[in-house]
């Protein structure tokens, strides 16, 4: 099931052939149009479909066995905050369109610069705690679980 | 070759690899070392790379501590069951305690993640995991890497760490190609993280022809977790612990929210449940310890995940498939039936658009399922990878070297996929694991282990010439022929992978021998690789491309070989219907109830296997 490009819609702007995790996607040097060159390769995970500020690029199903005629759609809304789908059966009797959100919170800005937060204690350093812990594992007062702590004794290795 | 050197001194942590495991220890790292230099360096681009790629739906371990749900313990206690007694429990039990910490900053970071409208608690699919909406979670965490980091390499394609030519057996940084720019780049480094990828590709996959890309890992997962680590000499346990899958037929569709969630069941040709019917029989293979066909619904076990595959290849091999993933129930509540296309589209769209290629209306008609090709990886329901420290409050002496997650090589630290021993981490599980590795990592340069490093120019030439040999053996030979991809003095990466794949497939238990093999098998499949290693020193690259298919190819060769060895070794069928082996098909605790653990001698590619004990931190429980 791999992507491939409409000739139409294609600008070349090369969105794809950034964002394609199997280096698959690159721009043909004669019509300077974004193509698949190795389906085989292609895991079909719809990163440079999602990409495509044209909607040039699309997925069929395999050619070994899947007949043509269906179509799975998608339009990913960074600023709303949400992905909209259409799936088409290829025998037309069902048609949907499904919706959910891909994030929260405006891109990147509830995540701190930990360059800029107060720098660990040397106590911290020494304990087995991460950033922001112990607080964020239970968000209570609680603290971090050792073998002690949770009413654990070390066996013996099993040894041969 | 014109292509330029591109050198990064003076890194104090470079990652290799972004994925979970990746991005995970770039973001912690800044936090403990807010004056060092932390570069990752990401074969793809990091805003989606990784076996998160295209989403997932789930996380798929989460404790719950807040809300009583579960101890860290009862995650191992879990795992420990799932994997057949082999774990270690100690670094199980430290990603554990951890992981709750990061779930919690994911959803402050923007993930959603459902919750249970009647406790307020997140979602759950199962015990360990809880349903989000998912299609975001890599760009979410990348952006948390990319805060921390210093500089992100985009395309960089990896293929050799450098070692430190003053002290032996220290990591001194890693060097690799642009796949954009062909540039030899050099990243020269107190430490090295690898979050790098498990292995997809090295088993002949099911799918054929252009459809060979659709297997249930994502195929860019070349197994650079263990080649890299391999190479440098680092010891690697369990490596024959690969797992194989019960998905979707075709389109590798997850079937755990339609298992746990949505309460759908399997079936066989006839329309009856075949599962249990297998067990008596598994029981005396395996043991009562691990299949107690009375009492387990009374411990409240679940049956470990591989034994469930033996009872759907046995009932297959009875002539009694296909088995189907009765949905017309479930799918009859709307809510239910929008859950489950949601699950495929937020992480394998690729079922979707099959279902839709084929008419497969899973409220009407109960999808077919079949068992995956083996795949070798450190982070899902197997934990193949690299011997590493564990923890100094939790781990027994013979775990425990110093800096949490550094492998044997010192400096070199594991994150995901290639920390042995750690299973059923998943991705928040992974991303917790760079976290603990990025803060040790910080602690080894400021106890001063770093010291003196020295990289000589004589390292990174030789590097150089070995990176670019597939694309100078392509020019010298390539005109010896008219045209067309038969060449006598050469194989291209593609037909290099086929070779690869039908081996492993035949001789190491892959799906097309019903996941067989012996003692002779296996050693036939030795010799054969060791042939292939021979022949990959001939392999072309007509460009970059195919350079950086080449190098995915021989790291997909040294896991090869390591799984081949661990398989060889351990003399026991432990993991029943992962794999078989056929002379020795009873699970041998007397003997086995241990941690296989290999090292590859750099120099001469010999390698030497050995037992390490396996010690139960955690008792039974409830």
């Amino acid at each position: 099931m791999p992507t491939f490009v409409y000739m139409t819609r294609c600008d070349g702007c090369g969105y794809c052939v950034d964002i394609c995790p199997s280096d698959i996607m690159h721009i043909d040097k004669v019509t300077r149009r974004a193509y698949n060159i190795e389906p085989n390769m292609c895991w079909e995970c719809y990163s440079c479909v999602k990409a495509c500020p044209m909607d040039a690029i699309d997925v069929r199903g395999y050619a070994e066995f899947a007949p043509l005629g269906h179509s799975v759609r998608v339009r990913r809304d960074e600023e709303k905050g949400v992905i909209a789908w259409r799936i088409k059966f290829r025998n037309g009797e069902k048609d949907m369109e499904l919706l959910a959100p891909i994030t929260t919170k405006p891109w990147g800005k509830h995540i701190p610069q930990l360059a800029d937060v107060p720098a660990p204690s040397q106590a911290m350093r020494d304990s087995q705690l991460l950033f922001n812990e112990p607080k964020y594992i239970r968000l209570d007062e609680g603290d971090l679980h050792t073998l002690a702590s949770n009413g654990l004794v070390m066996k013996e290795g099993v040894y041969y | 070759m014109a292509y330029n050197t591109v050198v990064e001194d003076n890194i104090d942590i470079l990652v290799v690899g972004a994925g979970l495991g990746g991005t995970g220890a770039a973001w912690e790292a800044r936090y403990w070392g807010q004056n060092k230099k932390i570069v990752i360096a990401e074969k793809a681009n990091i805003d989606r790379s990784g076996a998160v790629a295209q989403g997932l739906y789930a996380i798929n371990c989460y404790m719950g501590t807040r809300w009583g749900e579960n101890k860290p313990e009862d995650h191992v206690r879990y795992a420990r069951m799932d994997l057949m007694g082999m774990v270690r429990e100690d670094l199980l039990f430290d990603m554990a305690r951890h992981v709750d910490s990061a779930v919690h900053q994911f959803e402050e970071w923007g993930l959603p993640i459902m919750r249970d409208p009647k406790t307020g608690h997140y979602q759950r699919e199962g015990r360990w995991q809880i349903m989000i909406h998912g299609e975001s979670y890599k760009p979410i965490v990348a952006e948390a890497a990319k805060k921390s980091a210093d500089k992100v390499y985009n395309r960089i394609c990896v293929t050799h760490l450098l070692m430190d030519d003053a002290k032996e057996n220290r990591v001194a940084g890693a060097v690799g190609f642009n796949v954009r720019t062909g540039d030899y780049h050099v990243f020269k480094s107190k430490t090295v993280i690898v979050g790098a990828g498990g292995a997809s590709n090295i088993f002949k996959p099911r799918s054929v022809g252009e459809g060979a890309g659709r297997v249930w890992y994502a195929p860019w997962s070349s197994g650079s977790a263990y080649g890299l680590m391999i190479q440098a000499g680092a010891k690697m346990t369990q490596m024959e612990n690969r797992i194989v899958l019960a998905r979707f037929k075709d389109g590798y569709g997850p079937v755990g929210a339609y298992f746990l969630h949505l309460k759908t069941y399997t079936q066989n040709c006839n329309g009856e449940e075949y599962e249990s019917k297998w067990f008596p029989a598994l029981t005396e293979m395996v043991g009562k310890e691990y299949l107690d066909t009375e009492g387990q619904h009374l411990s409240h076990k679940p049956i470990p995940t591989c034994l469930r595959n033996h009872a759907f290849i046995s009932e297959v091999n009875a002539g009694r498939g296909p088995i189907h993933m009765v949905t017309m129930e479930a799918f009859q509540d709307p809510h239910l039936e929008e859950i489950g296309w949601h699950n495929f589209l937020g992480m394998t769209v690729g079922q979707a658009v099959l279902w839709a290629a084929t008419d497969v209306n899973p409220k009407y008609e109960n999808p077919e399922l079949t068992t995956s090709e083996p795949y070798v990886m450190g982070s899902h329901a197997t934990g193949c990878g690299a011997w590493c420290s564990g923890p100094e409050d939790v781990s027994p002496p013979e775990y425990y070297w110093g800096y949490n997650r550094m492998t044997t090589v010192e400096g070199l630290f594991g994150a995901g996929d290639a920390v042995g021993g750690t299973p059923h981490a998943f991705s928040s599980g992974s991303f917790t694991e760079g976290r603990l590795a990025a803060k040790a990592a910080c602690k080894y340069i400021d106890d001063g282990k770093a010291e003196g490093i020295r990289v000589t120019d004589e390292q990174i030439q030789r590097r150089r010439e070995e990176i670019y040999k597939p694309m100078e053996h392509y020019r010298i030979f390539r005109n010896e022929i008219t045209a067309g991809s038969v060449n006598p003095n050469y194989i291209n990466p593609r037909q290099g992978l086929d070779r690869l794949q039908k081996l492993m497939d035949e001789y190491c238990a892959g799906a097309t021998v019903n996941y067989m093999t012996n003692d002779k098998l296996l050693q036939i499949g030795l010799k054969k690789l060791k042939l292939m290693e021979e022949d990959l020193e001939k392999v072309a690259a007509e460009d970059i491309h195919e350079l950086l298919r080449a190098w995915e190819l021989k790291h997909r060769h040294l896991t090869s070989e390591a799984v081949m060895q661990h398989t060889l070794f351990r003399k026991e069928t432990r993991w029943p219907g992962y794999y078989y082996r056929g002379d020795a098909m009873k699970l041998d605790d007397a003997n086995w109830h241990v941690l296989t653990v290999s090292r590859r001698d750099p120099a001469t590619g010999e390698y030497t296997m050995e037992k390490a004990p396996c010690y139960h931190l955690v008792g039974a429980g409830e």
